[in-house]
């Protein structure tokens, strides 16, 4: 069977694989099975960010996304936001372990001068640590809370970011959870946001890996809004080449290019990642820029 | 060949307030405009939606179509804004209910025939109305997500000197370089989650040079919530249009427009 084919419709989203797949923790979920030992990607540089972010604006970027691993391992993570927030939006996605008081001031000094919002997100796998630990580490429920109250100390409203290790009939139960702990800890107005799992990477042996019919066929993409997939609009840069989405970093086929220019190729979709992104649309988005499927007459991809 | 005007008004979300729509057709004829846009999503919120029809036809005015027409004028199962939110899709699928039950087959037909958007020239400038972005009619650009050299390339891409937009809610404008403008109108259909309870419209001038003018539009609002009462629409919606605050469907909100609000 053939794959279906995703053209980069625009290259809205510039993701960094900032920390390559270095982490100070070792989730039991992580679809790329970053950790402390995980080299297989390394830091970018400050000054490779640079070139990125000066050529950004030739493509008409529209935001800017960093990840990893854990972007504040990154010792320069302050700095490279700084910069960002001269283009345009930031979203930073981290475990919210690792903030100090000094680096969160000279990012609220500096979201404050720009033009461009500043996105932290914070991953939490559940609102008790009976819930989060499981997944993400001993401990580790208190440090992110600890992050959480810090941002918000900061002024921050940070983006809560749990991955659904639930039934979705629980949704609303479980939102009401982190609502009411949130609010437990001085974050008077919660944001949260859901992602299902990926079953590859360490994930693939904490739940299950997908199932054979998990694969995307060409008559799934009649009628669907393929730009709102993450290939359709976005490219991620690492320290060895570009990659097509944050999710297909181990996928040796996932790199597209050494070069930003090089990888503007059509993707095909043969991995089974891309059955959970064309169910839910484009999930590394935040809220704001959420237009997953929406043009398309009763084809939504998130609903 | 494009109509040529030197001042419009231009204004978006109507959500169903035909006490606002009413105001600012007064307000827009007092302040000698040549023509009146509105970019759409006529529904939604406010009570009973077919009132709005009768005063844009009245009114003379051009309009086209938003997510919301779209999705009632097509019979779709929802609104298109996208909440994940399961507390904001919830708000959203009353009110889509409501609006979709009480606009008349004629008026849903009538939404049909609206375009997905407007061109004409102000002064010298090519001006092209749309109702998210003019790529697609549900994209937020928010002034805070929303870098400068992005818009450069919409307004290349699609030939236009000013692009204006709604959809947000919130109003906003940035100039570009050479002389280029994309312009935000707001809504006039719930105010700006800024604790007043006004709306806001704009007014768009090109004698010569182009300005943006955002108007404050203050309308009965204690009628039109008494309204939203006896309709018995949420009283959360009922609450914004008494404080000015939003409290739903805030999950789309980017940092910077969430810390302005109360909610």
């Amino acid at each position: 069977m053939k794959a279906p084919l995703v053209k980069l419709e625009a290259l809205d989203h510039l993701w960094f694989q900032v920390t390559g797949t270095l982490c100070n923790l070792t989730c039991h979920h992580c679809f790329i099975s970053c950790g402390p030992t995980n080299h297989a990607f390394e830091q970018m540089t400050l000054e490779s960010i640079r070139d990125a972010l000066e050529a950004s604006r030739r493509h008409g970027v529209k935001e800017y996304f960093f990840t990893g691993g854990e972007p504040f391992l990154h010792r320069q993570m302050v700095e490279i936001l700084e910069e960002t927030l001269e283009y345009g939006p930031a979203t930073v996605l981290t475990n919210g372990t690792l903030f100090d008081e000094a680096g969160l001031a000279r990012l609220a000094r500096a979201e404050g001068r720009s033009l461009y919002s500043l996105e932290l997100r914070i991953s939490i796998d559940g609102f008790t640590p009976e819930q989060n630990d499981p997944i993400r580490g001993k401990g580790t429920f208190q440090r992110a809370m600890r992050g959480v109250r810090q941002a918000v100390e900061h002024g921050f409203l940070p983006l809560i970011t749990v991955m659904r290790s639930w039934g979705e009939d629980e949704d609303h139960a479980v939102f009401e959870g982190f609502v009411d702990t949130l609010r437990s800890i001085g974050y008077a107005r919660p944001r949260i946001k859901l992602l299902p799992p990926l079953r590859i990477g360490r994930e693939e042996k904490r739940s299950r890996g997908y199932g054979n019919d998990e694969v995307v066929t060409e008559e799934m993409m009649v009628g669907y809004d393929a730009g709102a997939l993450i290939c359709g609009h976005s490219r991620v840069l690492t320290d060895r080449g570009v990659w097509v989405c944050p999710i297909l970093i181990d996928a040796p086929d996932g790199k597209l290019g050494d070069t930003l220019e090089e990888s503007f190729d059509a993707f095909a979709l043969r991995h089974r990642a891309c059955h959970t992104c064309w169910l839910n649309g484009s999930i590394c988005s935040n809220p704001s820029s959420n237009a997953a499927g929406l043009d398309v007459a009763g084809k939504r991809a998130s609903s | 060949m494009l109509e040529r005007f030197e001042r419009v008004a231009v204004f978006g979300g109507v959500y169903s307030n035909h006490l606002a729509l009413a105001a600012l057709l007064e307000d827009a004829r007092r302040r000698s405009v040549d023509a009146i846009f509105c970019l759409g999503d006529l529904g939604a919120f406010g009570p009973n939606p077919d009132k709005v029809f009768p005063l844009l036809r009245a009114g003379g005015v051009s309009a086209m179509a938003g997510n919301y027409d779209q999705s009632i004028a097509s019979d779709l199962g929802d609104c298109q804004c996208g909440y994940t939110d399961p507390r904001d899709n919830h708000y959203a699928h009353l009110s889509y209910r409501y609006t979709y039950g009480r606009t008349s087959s004629e008026n849903r037909a009538w939404m049909r025939t609206l375009p997905a958007e407007i061109r004409f020239m102000l002064g010298r400038y090519r001006v092209l109305c749309c109702h998210g972005s003019p790529r697609r009619t549900n994209e937020f650009l928010w002034e805070s997500t929303t870098p400068t050299h992005f818009i450069d390339k919409l307004a290349v891409a699609h030939d236009a000197d000013v692009i204006a937009g709604t959809h947000t809610g919130i109003k906003w404008h940035r100039r570009l370089a050479s002389d280029r403008h994309f312009v935000n109108v707001g809504v006039v259909g719930r105010p700006e989650n800024d604790g007043r309870t006004n709306v806001w419209y704009s007014i768009l001038d090109a004698r010569p040079d182009f300005t943006v003018t955002f108007v404050p539009l203050d309308y009965d609002h204690e009628s039109l919530a008494r309204e939203m009462e006896i309709e018995e629409l949420p009283r959360e919606f009922v609450e914004t249009i008494r404080t000015g605050w939003w409290s739903t469907c805030l999950e789309v909100l980017p940092a910077k427009e969430r810390k302005k609000g109360r909610f």
